[in-house]
């Protein structure tokens, strides 16, 4: 039998061991039932964490922490790798700069007339999403108001960021609508009102539904083993990507709409083109 | 006012504001100095892609310029030949208008020596008969009849030879 094959064999052995002792154990007490868990996931009516003296929900404190973590990690970048990029990219600066093309060809593409402000905009907004995202599969602890120690949840699972993030993004999809066509742009994107609305529920729902399957999983102890690889990482990590590329894409999509110059305005041109054409 | 969904405006400024730090901060972090280096890249690289294509350029114009002189080379090179074959032909004409001049020349030469020679022989067979036709009628003179008609057949008979003897 191959190396592979044993350790393969004695990690199941190993997983249904624990699943039997663990089944066989008395189960501590629950703080709360499983109907109180989900709401307070939704509500955060109790478990809230103190942030100099303001009560906030757990996700702000998340939102913070991946803000940190990714500005610190981008500092690093920015001093130790940025400055030794080659012609020749290696593993860490193809990763960088397919990072960064990714979301400035989104942009080009999407938005052919205007697209410099929308590259960085999406750029944030897809890296805070995919790494807000992940962020709830390390699990960082936290103690809330009343004493508890919970898991700090992804940040977009929070309404309040959630609609944050849509406001935000509706708020720059107007800002080019005026910035190309003036009060134009702004009849153009007021048109789509319901677009905030939908871009924020859309992200908190996302992950608020694999934040709730999560914590039902993890309530009951029998369903903590093995289904969580695929609940907890796979369905994260497909969250992850999906709701980064769902936003980036409507961002840049409604941008690009808006910051179009209208039709008279190109026959406006065109007229305007074509004496002097002549004339040459 | 109860808010649905305990939506806290506070905590929705907050998040954006903790947002467009860390979007700015990206920016300068991360996207602007990843797209300048990119920029700076393709810049170099479409130099080098300039630079090529100057160069190919270059010797397209090259190519072109020494096909040219080639061709120019080869037309040169027809007409000297075609001059060439045409004065060899005129040279050969000329040699041969030469030769049949002389043929005719040297024909006519022969045809006269050849003449002069039959009239030489001519007179010299003319002045032989009168010779001898002289002697015999000499000797018909001095001798008899029937002697000397004898004598004159035994001479014509044996010819100038007689005399040499």
């Amino acid at each position: 039998m191959s190396k592979q094959k044993k350790g393969f064999v004695l990690c199941m052995v190993a997983a249904a061991v624990m699943l039997v002792v663990s089944l066989l154990l008395p189960a501590a007490p629950k703080g709360e039932t499983v109907q109180e868990a989900m709401r307070d996931a939704v509500l955060h009516e109790s478990n809230r964490i103190d942030l100099f003296g303001k009560e906030v929900n757990p996700g702000l404190i998340s939102a913070m922490t991946v803000s940190g973590i990714l500005l610190v990690v981008a500092a690093c970048l920015r001093i130790f790798v940025i400055p030794r990029f080659q012609y020749v990219p290696g593993r860490l600066q193809l990763l960088l700069e397919e990072l960064v093309g990714l979301f400035d060809r989104m942009a080009k593409s999407n938005s052919p007339e205007r697209n410099g402000f929308l590259g960085a905009y999406i750029f944030g907004a897809g890296v805070y999403i995919f790494t807000g995202t992940i962020f709830e599969l390390f699990g960082l602890q936290a103690v809330t108001t009343q004493g508890h120690s919970i898991a700090l949840p992804a940040p977009l699972s929070d309404i309040n960021a959630a609609i944050a993030l849509g406001c935000l993004s509706y708020l720059v999809i107007l800002s080019g609508g005026v910035a190309s066509n003036g009060m134009r742009g702004v009849g153009r994107t007021l048109k789509e009102f319901s677009l905030p609305i939908s871009m924020s529920f859309r992200l908190f729902g996302a992950l608020l539904s694999g934040l709730l399957v999560t914590e039902l999983v993890y309530y009951y102890t029998a369903l903590s083993y093995v289904l969580p690889v695929v609940v907890g990482v796979l369905f994260t990590l497909l969250h992850a990507l999906i709701q980064s590329y769902v936003l980036t894409t409507l961002t840049s999509l409604f941008y690009g709409e808006v910051s179009e110059h209208s039709a008279s305005e190109g026959k406006k041109s065109k007229k305007q083109k074509t004496p002097q054409a002549q004339n040459a | 006012m109860n808010v649905p969904l305990n939506i806290d405006w506070q905590q929705i400024l907050l998040h954006l504001m903790n947002f467009a730090i860390l979007a700015g901060g990206l920016y300068l972090l991360l996207y602007k100095p990843v797209k300048q280096f990119m920029a700076k890249r393709e810049a170099y690289y479409q130099g080098l892609a300039d630079q090529a294509a100057d160069k190919l350029r270059e010797a397209e114009a090259l190519k072109a310029d020494c096909q040219a002189k080639l061709d120019a080379s080869d037309e040169e090179i027809r007409q000297k030949k075609a001059k060439a074959q045409h004065d060899a032909q005129v040279a050969a004409e000329q040699q041969l208008d030469d030769a049949k001049v002389q043929a005719q020349r040297i024909l006519a030469d022969a045809r006269q020596e050849a003449e002069r020679d039959r009239q030489k022989v001519m007179s010299d067979a003319r002045q032989e008969l009168k010779d001898l036709v002289t002697d015999a009628a000499e000797k018909l003179a001095r001798g008899t009849g029937s002697d000397a008609f004898d004598l004159f057949l035994d001479l014509a008979e044996k010819g100038p030879d007689h005399e040499k003897k």
